[in-house]
């Protein structure tokens, strides 16, 4: 498991890693092993705006589909392409690579944030 | 885990895909214990169990099995069910969640002579399934299970343990079903596990059991049917036998035409990115056309299935599946989706 200490969370489950304006998004290693196997991803494009808060795509495991809510406000910069082929890097590498999207212009939206221990603690682990 | 008809199950040990995956080729374990089983004895229980299925037992020789369904007055299905003939009787497998549906069933439906007994909480049940799995077993027994007929059953030891060793499965690859008392079932998990590790034996949960079971065909009863289906309607005309005489549910079957009941129960094809659920409307056109009962990804074709019941004026016509507001084109497509070989007699 990586160091988790610059992630924040969502309480709906998605990590974020900010530098600077830019950031890295992603799913919390708790939330794949509740969706099991991911089949596909649903992805904006390159350019596309986020808003923190905002749905901005879903992933379908073999359990269930589930909307993708953006942790900040961004643009969106890069797709973790890989997906596409191997979208079980989800399960198997939630916090590195199994990236969804990274962001640039990257500002703070309304969304109070959590670290590791209170998402935890939230998500009940 | 999950909680499922009272017993706690493993949805999945390692991944969904990878169990599913070894079953189709190599081999996995699943624990079954939680199904029923119910033996029927005394001098008229075979003329008792005709009457309770809607298959034809009298043909079974000792250790021989067929599958069959339990219907109601109605021709409705009360449950889906594996009978063997036995040395004393017969032995009927029933879902664990009809257990008590099935054997009040059962004994408000005893012709006299006909002694009912529920084996199921002393009896433990492993399937080993995949091309591998009959070999697996067979370094653990002196049963020539390797010359087992499919439907075919054999009582000996598996590991030291004494088994009712039997060609069946719900997956649609070839394999066995171990029914053993509860005691020694942890040590047989374990024999086999080992025995099975280097041609890629692992264990495989409820999960995998549902994705292969869907890509067989095979219907899951609460979801595929129940006591308002009719066999027909089902697409399992091919188990109601009603040449055999007179049977619970056989004046309404008479009624109807098989070729033609009042549902149809389809397999439909979708798209890589297209995963139906069980509840979503089918449409054909903008028209309600049925439902779907079970569905989700195939592993083994890469895209989403399902299987559904249509109208049948509508069955013919182009069908989408409504995915969460989006009508998503579906292809009728042959049961079962995949393999088959083993899933009936």
């Amino acid at each position: 498991m990586p160091d988790l200490s610059g992630y924040r969370f969502t309480p709906t489950h998605e990590w974020v890693r900010r530098d600077g304006d830019t950031a890295t998004v992603g799913i919390s290693d708790h939330a794949q092993a509740q969706l099991g196997d991911v089949i596909f991803l649903d992805l904006p494009s390159v350019g596309a705006k986020l808003t923190a808060g905002a749905r901005f795509g879903a992933i379908e495991s073999v359990k269930a589909a589930s909307d993708l809510y953006a942790p900040v406000t961004g643009t969106v910069t890069e797709v973790n392409e890989s997906l596409a082929e191997t979208p079980e890097r989800v399960n198997t590498s939630p916090y590195e690579d199994g990236w969804l999207v990274r962001l640039g212009d990257v500002v703070d939206g309304e969304l109070d944030l959590l670290d590791e221990a209170a998402y935890l603690a939230q998500a009940g682990e | 885990m999950v909680e499922f008809a009272g017993y706690e199950m493993p949805l999945r040990y390692s991944s969904m895909r990878d169990e599913h995956v070894a079953v189709r080729t190599r081999a996995g374990l699943f624990d079954l214990s939680h199904m029923g089983e119910v033996r029927l004895t005394g001098s008229s229980a075979e003329a008792t169990v005709q009457r309770l299925v809607a298959n034809d037992v009298s043909t079974l020789t000792p250790g021989r099995a067929l599958y069959s369904v339990v219907c109601n007055d109605q021709a409705g299905i009360v449950d889906d069910v594996l009978v063997y003939r036995v040395e004393d009787g017969f032995l009927i497998v029933v879902n664990a969640s009809r257990r008590q549906v099935d054997l009040e069933w059962m004994a408000a439906h005893l012709l006299p002579g006909t002694e009912l007994r529920d084996e199921s909480d002393e009896t433990a049940l492993l399937a080993v399934q995949g091309p591998e799995a009959v070999a697996i077993v067979q370094t653990l027994t002196d049963q020539d299970v390797s010359g087992l007929r499919s439907f075919s059953s054999v009582t000996g030891e598996v590991a030291g343990v004494p088994c009712r060793i039997s060609r069946t499965g719900y997956t649609g690859e070839d394999g066995l079903e171990l029914y053993c008392a509860p005691a020694p079932a942890p040590a047989l998990w374990d024999a086999l596990l080992a025995a099975g590790a280097g041609r890629g034996l692992i264990p495989a949960g409820l999960g995998a059991r549902d994705t292969l079971r869907l890509e067989a065909g095979l219907r899951l009863y609460g979801q595929d049917m129940d006591e308002t289906v009719d066999p027909y309607s089902c697409g399992l005309a091919w188990t109601v036998k009603l040449g055999k005489g007179d049977f619970i549910g056989a004046s309404r079957l008479h009624e109807l035409d098989p070729d033609n009941p009042p549902r149809r129960f389809v397999g439909l094809a979708l798209g890589p990115r297209q995963i139906p659920r069980h509840g979503m409307a089918v449409l054909a056109g903008d028209t309600p056309a049925g439902e779907v009962t079970s569905g989700g990804f195939s592993f083994t074709l890469g895209h989403g299935i399902a299987t559904a019941y249509v109208a049948p004026a509508l069955a013919g016509a182009g069908l989408s599946v409504d995915i969460r507001g989006e009508a998503v084109p579906a292809r009728r497509v042959p049961l079962p989706f995949h393999g088959g070989h083993h899933h009936r007699q």
